[in-house]
């Protein structure tokens, strides 16, 4: 967590195996003359990654689009149904078993089904994929944290003669905000995974996930593992962007 | 730690002062049978029990037949072994609890509306802070929720963390101060409003020793000066003996008040050479044969085991 943030003293050796990890990849095609259907080199991914920078750049923008909306919709949903369950003793009752089928359920495998539901020209089916991926740990988590709460800063509210909402506002939300986010780190490259797999399944065309099948099944494996890199890297801006909030967020709540 | 450089007179109305003067001239009797139930009395319990239901469906008698009454500006300390229901009676002031029978009120009004009203400051012996707030933010939560102008609040919480001595720390978060300097913090949070009440649960629990005597200090010069009532649960008896005007003594299973002890150290501030004088040791002794039950009273059956 810290080294992606850090001082380029931390950033450096990862760097460096990362850089030493693709040499004996590129070796090891070339010398033992690997097919690309197989594996191929880096050096063909990064050449085809550059040359269709483009056409990535826009099925990246696709399936971006569907899972930042995917995150916040399960987000606001998740955070909503947390909120209640702490308040209400029965909906957490009720809910417990909800969710924990939703945390067994292959939530991607819904797609098919979702297709049907919506239309398949749409992307509905794949932002609400994305949301339902986000909604389970954004719910646990931030439920958890609710449940945090002191008795001493409970008292004191009651003492303060602080409502309920004041109470939610000064003292439970910042309480469950460290959980929160959690959550929300976990969930960021959720939505990316969830986005890109509910595509494989059908939908309209565009899309990462579209692209893939669509370069692999044409044979052009390095095109293929090129939109794999396009989705690796969109993952992981999802999830430095998450983590960045966290950090400007939690700034002084050092107490954790 | 330094001592309170700068000395802001508190905000109280300065009839108070000559009201709680008048009370503290007069002898103290043992069980202060006072009848009346007005406002001059800051908190009034009346034959009050409290009986807490565990899950299993078994009862424990916290508190029975409690009497006691607190006069404004009078400092008294609840003592006595853990489990004796001390902190609870506390609590049932404070409306945290609510009593199983009995009546309490304070000044007059119900606990509840007391709490509502904002009756009373309080302190507990975890120094509760709020960890993502400055010092200064948490010392103007009381202030900010009871919706007073940001120029009111500022001017009060820098009064308040010169005070306590505390007045280069406004813009610290908790977990960088001392376990002493938080305490001081939460007590200048008990403060904010200028309550003629303050409820204090061990406030001094966790502090070692010479902070604690430190701390004792600066609440006497404190409660000096604002002239408010105080009723202060601790387990330390030479605490007690030192802060307080009458030490409630309590006794367990079912929590008792065993005896009322009067502590006269003379009518001006208590400072620290008062852990010297022979009154004072005659007071520590005299709580001590009570909690010990060496001296029996014969109000109450001694446990002997």
């Amino acid at each position: 967590m810290r080294a992606a943030f850090g001082a380029s003293k931390g950033l450096l050796p990862p760097i460096l195996l990362g850089v030493f990890s693709l040499a004996i990849w590129q070796a090891a095609v070339v010398w033992f003359n690997i097919k690309p259907f197989i594996v191929p080199s880096p050096l063909s991914i990064g050449a085809q990654f550059s040359e269709n920078f483009a056409t990535v750049w826009s099925n990246s923008m696709v399936t971006g689009l569907n899972s930042l909306l995917g995150l916040l919709l399960g987000l606001v949903i998740g955070v909503c149904l947390a909120l209640i369950a702490a308040m209400v003793r029965a909906i957490d009752e009720l809910s417990a078993a909800v969710v924990a089928a939703a945390m067994v359920i292959p939530i991607v495998a819904l797609a098919p089904v979702l297709y049907g539901m919506f239309s398949a020209a749409e992307q509905t089916a794949r932002i609400l994929v994305a949301a339902l991926a986000v909604f389970v740990p954004v719910y646990v988590n931030t439920l958890k944290g609710l449940r945090q709460v002191k008795p001493v800063h409970r008292d004191l509210m009651r003492a303060l003669a602080a409502g309920t909402w004041e109470t939610t506002r000064i003292v439970t939300l910042p309480t469950a905000l460290p959980f929160l986010f959690t959550g929300l780190r976990i969930a960021s490259s959720l939505a990316v995974i969830a986005a890109v797999i509910a595509e494989y399944f059908g939908g309209p065309i565009g899309g990462l996930g579209k692209a893939i099948t669509t370069a692999a099944s044409q044979s052009n494996y390095p095109l293929a593992w090129a939109y794999v890199l396009g989705s690796i890297i969109l993952g992981l801006l999802f999830y430095l962007a998450s983590m960045g909030l966290e950090k400007l967020v939690l700034k002084g709540n050092s107490s954790r | 730690m330094t001592a309170i450089e700068n000395r802001v007179p508190a905000a109280q109305a300065s009839d108070t002062r000559n009201q709680t003067g008048e009370t503290m001239t007069q002898p103290l009797t043992g069980e202060r049978e006072s009848q009346s139930t007005g406002g001059s009395d800051a908190v009034v319990v009346r034959d009050v029990g409290k009986i807490f239901t565990t899950k299993k469906g078994a009862t424990v008698t916290a508190l029975e037949n409690i009497d006691l009454t607190v006069a404004a500006g009078e400092f008294v300390s609840l003592i006595g072994p853990s489990g004796c229901g001390k902190s609870t009676l506390m609590r049932l002031i404070a409306d945290l609890d609510t009593p199983t029978s009995g009546t309490l009120t304070v000044f007059g009004k119900t606990a509840k509306q007391a709490r509502l009203d904002q009756e009373y400051g309080i302190a507990f012996q975890q120094a509760g802070l709020l960890p993502w707030r400055t010092v200064r933010a948490n010392i103007e939560l009381p202030l900010e929720l009871h919706g007073f102008s940001k120029a009111a609040r500022t001017a009060r919480s820098r009064e308040l963390l010169l005070l306590v001595g505390l007045g280069d720390f406004a813009d610290n978060y908790p977990d960088q101060l001392s376990g002493g300097m938080q305490q001081r913090v939460a007590i200048a949070r008990s403060l904010a409003e200028s309550p003629n009440l303050l409820l204090m649960d061990e406030p001094f629990g966790a502090l070692d020793e010479m902070t604690r005597e430190h701390m004792q200090a600066e609440l006497a010069h404190i409660c000096a000066e604002t002239q408010a009532a105080v009723v202060f649960v601790t387990h330390s008896i030479p605490e007690a003996v030192f802060l307080a005007d009458r030490v409630v003594v309590m006794s367990p299973r079912p929590g008792r008040i065993q005896a009322v002890v009067d502590v006269k150290l003379g009518a001006g501030e208590r400072t620290d050479d008062l852990r010297e004088d022979d009154q004072f040791f005659a007071s520590v002794s005299e709580v001590r044969e009570h909690l010990h039950g060496t001296h029996a009273t014969g109000v109450r059956g001694v446990e002997n085991r």
